[in-house]
């Protein structure tokens, strides 16, 4: 299996007001292609930042960022947003959906930026919805959804153009334990059976049991690798 | 991003917070109403103006307005080369039954006046009873329909340049050749108004306030204008000879002042409904800050997300806009009506409309921008910091 991402002496720092305050500094990692990772470590410890860098949404001080074989560091911002667009699913704590459209039509929104046609686009849609089980909830607002669902949505959003990498930034955050298992067993699924590549951050020792593997960050720095094979969650 | 969903989610957002969006809109209307009527305002203070002739020459007194000419001076004025016609004209300052009853009324030589006038049309019988009758009048439209008069009505009016009671006998009543064309004056025979000056001591008989030369071609106006003034050089009464337009635009100077406050406050108007539609826009995309960072993580550019504040921007802006300019239009006509024969030409005008959907989209547009641009920031920051 080869590398989905590769981070090289990656460094990251945010300036408020006069002083710089470092994030990341000197990070190096592999991820495989079909691995599901969890990013671990308490707050400000840098674990959302990096996932942000792997995903495209931010921009490393210095290193290099391969995912996929592209070093996403020398694409500008609309390569990179075409590159996201084609390659990476995201899910989030509190799931972003737009309040204003449907489930089907958040589902639709990635696929919109594709050369698809409306009934190709109905056709995935309606793929994805039942994968996370939703069909019969597509015409329902974020508003008429449970937080389980609204994730289960989200993670359909995240799905629906394929993409060989999914970053999901404490997707069990604000859900009831029933949920955050649903949710977690969905991710497995999509790890297990279609292969994504699965980059999950998380506080909680739960969430984190579901991946193969887990790396701890303090204070900026990865701190230690650690094999996870007998805590997965289906 | 397919059109179509583009603008569903744009009269969606807009419909997110719909008292905020109507006040929005309703603010929008209403200044448009006040920008259209303002700038009406403005439009029919050059009204005047823009009923001119290239082809008519104004001659008055070179001292003022006030100091009439020789009637005498007509004859010599005809033999100029480059004249066809020349007519004459009196102010008359006369009061309808209160002095709020304002209305232009003019004594005039009435065939070579109608002869330069083409544009008051009049039907041919009633020309011929005013042309027969020398104690006849005839009035425009306008004037005749808001005090109620009919031909074959008398017409009082207490002079004030003239002293007395004048009373006159409407003959006919005239329409514009074009909306533009005044029809809130009353005419009558000048050679009445001087048998009656006659008959007064002070000697203001045989004296015109006004020719009025009608050109064979309007590019020879500057130089016959110099040779009219030439003319009457050196004499007891010289003479001021200018285009009809610069006759015109020397009264709307008078009042250029009033005229310069009144653009201003419809500039300030403009300025106002983009502070109003800024606020909203910046409101909207503040609370909209992690939806739109989630659309630019999903793959939509800063250009897309732009589309969709301005467009949104636009939508409500162009919407208030043309609820107001619709409204515009019966609100000018209750201004018109309520203000009577002040203003003899009170009609919203194809430019105010341009403009006041011109301005409308501008401040759309710039709303949308300035929302956009002071939202600006990066998509990471947005999703950690967003509430």
């Amino acid at each position: 299996m080869g590398t989905m991402v590769e981070v090289a002496d990656v460094s990251k720092s945010y300036r408020r007001g006069d002083r710089r305050i470092p994030v990341l500094s000197g990070i190096n990692l592999a991820i495989a292609e079909g691995d599901f990772v969890a990013l671990m470590g308490p707050s400000g410890s840098g674990k959302s930042t990096l996932l942000n860098l792997i995903a495209g949404i931010d921009h490393p001080d210095a290193g290099a960022i391969r995912i996929g074989g592209v070093d996403i560091t020398r694409l500008d911002e609309s390569a990179l947003a075409g590159w996201r667009a084609a390659n990476v699913g995201f899910v989030f704590q509190f799931y972003n959906l737009l309040p204003v459209l449907t489930a089907f039509e958040n589902v639709e929104l990635p696929l919109l930026l594709t050369r698809l046609t409306k009934r190709e686009r109905r056709e995935h849609i309606e793929l994805v919805l039942r994968l996370v089980d939703l069909e019969e909830r597509k015409d329902h607002y974020p508003g008429q959804l449970s937080g389980g669902e609204q994730q289960r949505v989200a993670i359909a959003r995240a799905v629906v153009t394929d993409p060989a990498l999914i970053v999901a930034d404490e997707p069990t955050g604000d859900l009831d334990r029933n949920s955050a298992r649903g949710v977690l067993a969905l991710l497995g699924r999509l790890n297990r059976d279609l292969g994504k590549t699965i980059i999950l951050v998380t506080h909680d020792h739960l969430a984190a049991a579901s991946a193969h593997a887990i790396m701890q960050l303090d204070k900026g720095e990865l701190i230690n690798e650690a094999s996870n094979l007998s805590g997965r969650i289906d | 991003m397919s059109g179509l969903f583009f603008f569903g989610l744009v009269a969606r957002n807009l419909l997110r917070h719909r008292l905020r969006s109507a006040l929005t809109l309703a603010g929008i209307m209403i200044a448009i109403v006040a920008f259209g009527l303002l700038r009406t305002v403005v439009d029919a203070w050059y009204a005047g103006a823009e009923a001119t002739s290239a082809k008519r020459l104004i001659t008055r007194n070179a001292i003022s307005l006030i100091f009439p000419l020789p009637i005498s001076y007509l004859q010599r004025i005809r033999q100029i080369a480059g004249v066809a016609t020349v007519s004459y004209a009196n102010w008359f300052a006369g009061v309808y039954i209160d002095e709020k009853n304002f209305f232009p009324q003019f004594a005039i030589e009435p065939k070579s006046y109608l002869a330069l006038y083409p544009e008051f049309v009049l039907p041919p019988d009633a020309l011929s009873a005013f042309l027969k009758d020398q104690g006849g009048a005839i009035a425009g439209r306008r004037v005749a329909e808001q005090y109620g008069w009919k031909v074959g009505d008398v017409v009082p009016l207490r002079g004030t340049i003239y002293p007395g009671e004048w009373r006159f006998v409407l003959r006919g009543i005239y329409t514009g050749a074009e909306p533009k064309i005044d029809e809130t004056n009353l005419f009558f025979h000048w050679n009445y108004l001087n048998e009656e000056q006659k008959k007064q001591p002070g000697g203001r008989q045989d004296h015109v306030g006004i020719y009025i030369i009608g050109l064979q071609r309007a590019v020879e106006a500057a130089r016959v204008s110099r040779d009219i003034d030439a003319l009457f050089k050196n004499s007891m009464a010289e003479t001021l000879t200018e285009t009809e337009k610069a006759f015109q635009l020397g009264f709307v100077a008078m009042t250029e002042a009033i005229l310069v406050v009144v653009q201003i406050v419809s500039l300030f108007v403009i300025a106002i409904i983009l502070a109003v539609a800024a606020n909203t826009m910046t409101m909207a995309v503040r609370e909209r800050r992690r939806e739109y960072a989630t659309l630019q993580a999903l793959g939509f550019g800063s250009r897309h997300v732009l589309g969709l504040i301005v467009g949104e921007s636009l939508f409500l802006s162009v919407s208030g806009g043309l609820l107001g300019i619709g409204l515009t239009f019966p609100v000018a006509k209750a201004f018109a009506a309520r203000v009577g024969t002040l203003f003899p030409i009170f009609t919203v005008s194809t430019t105010t409309v341009a403009l006041a959907f011109g301005a409308a989209g501008l401040v759309g547009l710039a709303a949308g921008l300035f929302a956009a641009i002071g939202a600006k920031e990066s998509i990471a920051s947005a999703l950690r910091d967003a509430p």
